[in-house]
């Protein structure tokens, strides 16, 4: 220790003091500053294009994502469309059906029906007719019986012999 | 005397080359003094290396006839003594002379400046009686080792070896970051010697910086961090090199240094800091008026610990590795020499990492003290 003392040097001491807060004022103008301003910078820009690159690759995910769901979406709409058509073509062709059996009993009972009437206004005819017919048949054999005057006679006899049974 | 000189020579030149010796040191018979002058020798070599100097020699060996050579060139001496007085280290002759300046004499006595008579006379304390020595830079005379020179002693503002280097890590920093900062107007990206500095950089700000002191707060603290971490490295890492610097084996250098982060400590401090210092929440009363004091002592032990631990690191790096050079003068057989450069080898790599370390650890604990300094409350 008392050796340090002995060789301490005020003059080197001086020197030394004055010559580094000289440079290290020197420095921090001329290069510290400069050099650590531009570090920063660059550190700044680096870190601003590593943002960038980052927030577009989630730009470029999200947009992905989003035609996905498109896609997505619109496979889903075209299965509900089909879906839809084909239920309507199922009710369409149903209905269809429905309607025609409708019709068809219809046209059936109808065409019955005039049947009916057709048959019964021919058995009226005929009815009709075999009336007539047996009338006149009754009339021509009635005008045989009745050609002479004891056929009339014998006729009248057992027709009152009938009554009187009677 | 004559083989010692030689020796001598053998020991400045291999000093200043680091390691790099063959065996070929063994060849003359010069070598065979005493052991005990040899070590003695090589422990004021060391000795000598450590210490400041107010020329900037690169090497110094010694004549046949005696007479010391240096190569190198003298610094100016600058002195307050009533006034100042500035002259070339070359009329002090490394020691050996006495300059005059408006009728003053100085002399170098153990690499400090006297005032002294025209002859250049130290007078000692009188403890060693009327024992008068005449100066010498080596300080050969073992006798006067503790002996303490009784001449006025000027203030010496003088550019010393060490504070060249300062100037010269000081310039060669700010060419280096000036030039470094340029580039980045152009474009943001670094390029040259940026693309080695600038992971530095960044690792004092993401390492050092922000996980002690915070991430909203680093950026005041952020200038001198880098400019101690830069300075003392740089400066370690001379250390290193043959020029045989040693700037931060000065308790002078750490001392300023350690000052500094203790000043930005102190004036950048929040209340919260200052409370935990007087009066510490959370304890009882009495233990607030003792802990006082200690926290107290502790904001200066602080600094006085960053200071020291820079210091005797490197100073012990420097000890050490010269001793392991200086070995292969003791060992005067054929295993010391490679033994010796092996060792001086590994302890060179082993240096290179404390060089660094050191650096790191200054400019962590600062930010560490930062740190504490405006951390906020959080009870």
């Amino acid at each position: 220790m008392e050796k340090l003392i002995e060789q301490f040097s005020f003059g080197l001491f001086f020197w030394q003091l004055l010559l580094f807060v000289a440079l290290l004022f020197l420095l921090r103008k001329y290069a510290w500053k400069p050099i650590l301003g531009a570090v920063e910078k660059r550190e700044e820009g680096i870190k601003d294009a590593l943002e960038a690159a980052e927030a577009a690759k989630k730009e470029m995910q999200n947009v992905t994502a989003d035609s996905e769901k498109l896609l997505r979406e619109a496979r889903l709409e075209r299965d509900a469309l089909l879906k839809e058509a084909r239920e309507i073509k199922d009710s369409i062709v149903s209905e269809a059906k429905e309607q025609a059996q409708v019709e068809g009993d219809k046209m059936i009972k109808k065409a019955q029906a005039t049947i009916e009437s057709e048959k019964k206004a021919a058995v009226a005819d005929i009815k009709a007719q075999v009336a007539n017919l047996s009338v006149e048949i009754a009339e021509k054999v009635i005008r045989e019986e009745l050609s002479d005057k004891g056929k009339q006679q014998k006729l009248v006899e057992d027709m009152l012999g009938d009554i009187k049974l009677n | 005397m004559r083989n010692s000189f030689f020796s001598k020579k053998l020991v400045a030149v291999i000093f200043l080359i680091a390691g790099f010796v063959s065996a070929q040191n063994h060849e003359g018979e010069e070598v065979e003094t005493g052991a005990h002058d040899l070590k003695t020798q090589i422990k004021e070599y060391i000795d000598h290396h450590l210490l400041d100097s107010h020329d900037f020699n690169l090497y110094s060996y010694t004549t046949d006839e005696g007479e010391h050579k240096y190569i190198g060139f003298p610094l100016p001496v600058i002195l307050w003594d009533n006034g100042l007085k500035v002259f070339s280290s070359s009329q002090l002759e490394h020691g050996e002379g006495v300059a005059e300046v408006d009728g003053n004499h100085y002399a170098l006595y153990h690499n400090t400046i006297y005032k002294t008579d025209a002859q250049g006379t130290i007078n000692f304390g009188s403890h060693h009686g009327d024992e008068t020595h005449t100066e010498d830079a080596f300080g050969e005379d073992l006798v006067v080792e503790d002996a303490h020179p009784t001449n006025v002693k000027p203030l010496d503002f003088s550019i010393t070896k060490n504070v060249v280097f300062i100037i010269a890590v000081s310039l060669l920093m700010f060419l280096v970051f000036r030039s470094m900062a340029k580039r980045y107007q152009k474009s943001t990206m670094p390029r040259g010697l940026g693309r080695f500095l600038e992971p530095l950089v960044l690792f004092v700000r993401d390492e050092i910086a922000i996980p002690n002191i915070g991430e909203h707060k680093y950026k005041k603290y952020m200038s001198y961090l880098l400019t101690v971490f830069f300075f003392v490295w740089v400066i370690n890492l001379l250390g290193l090199t043959p020029l045989g610097v040693n700037v931060t084996n000065n308790i002078a250098v750490t001392f300023a240094l350690a000052m500094i982060t203790y000043l930005i400590t102190t004036f950048t401090g929040n209340k919260n800091y200052w409370k935990h210092i007087f009066w510490m929440p959370g304890v009882p009363v009495p233990m607030k008026i003792i802990l006082a004091p200690i926290e107290l002592l502790g904001t200066f032990i602080k600094p006085f610990s960053l200071m020291i631990r820079l210091y005797a690191n490197i100073t012990a790096g420097h000890v050490v590795l010269m001793s392991i050079i200086g070995l292969m003068f003791i060992f005067k057989n054929w295993i010391g020499s490679p033994l010796s450069f092996l060792l001086a080898f590994a302890l060179s790599l082993l240096e290179l990492l404390v060089a660094a370390l050191q650096a790191y650890i200054f400019t962590m604990l600062s930010a560490l003290y930062f740190g504490m300094a405006v951390e906020e409350d959080h009870h």
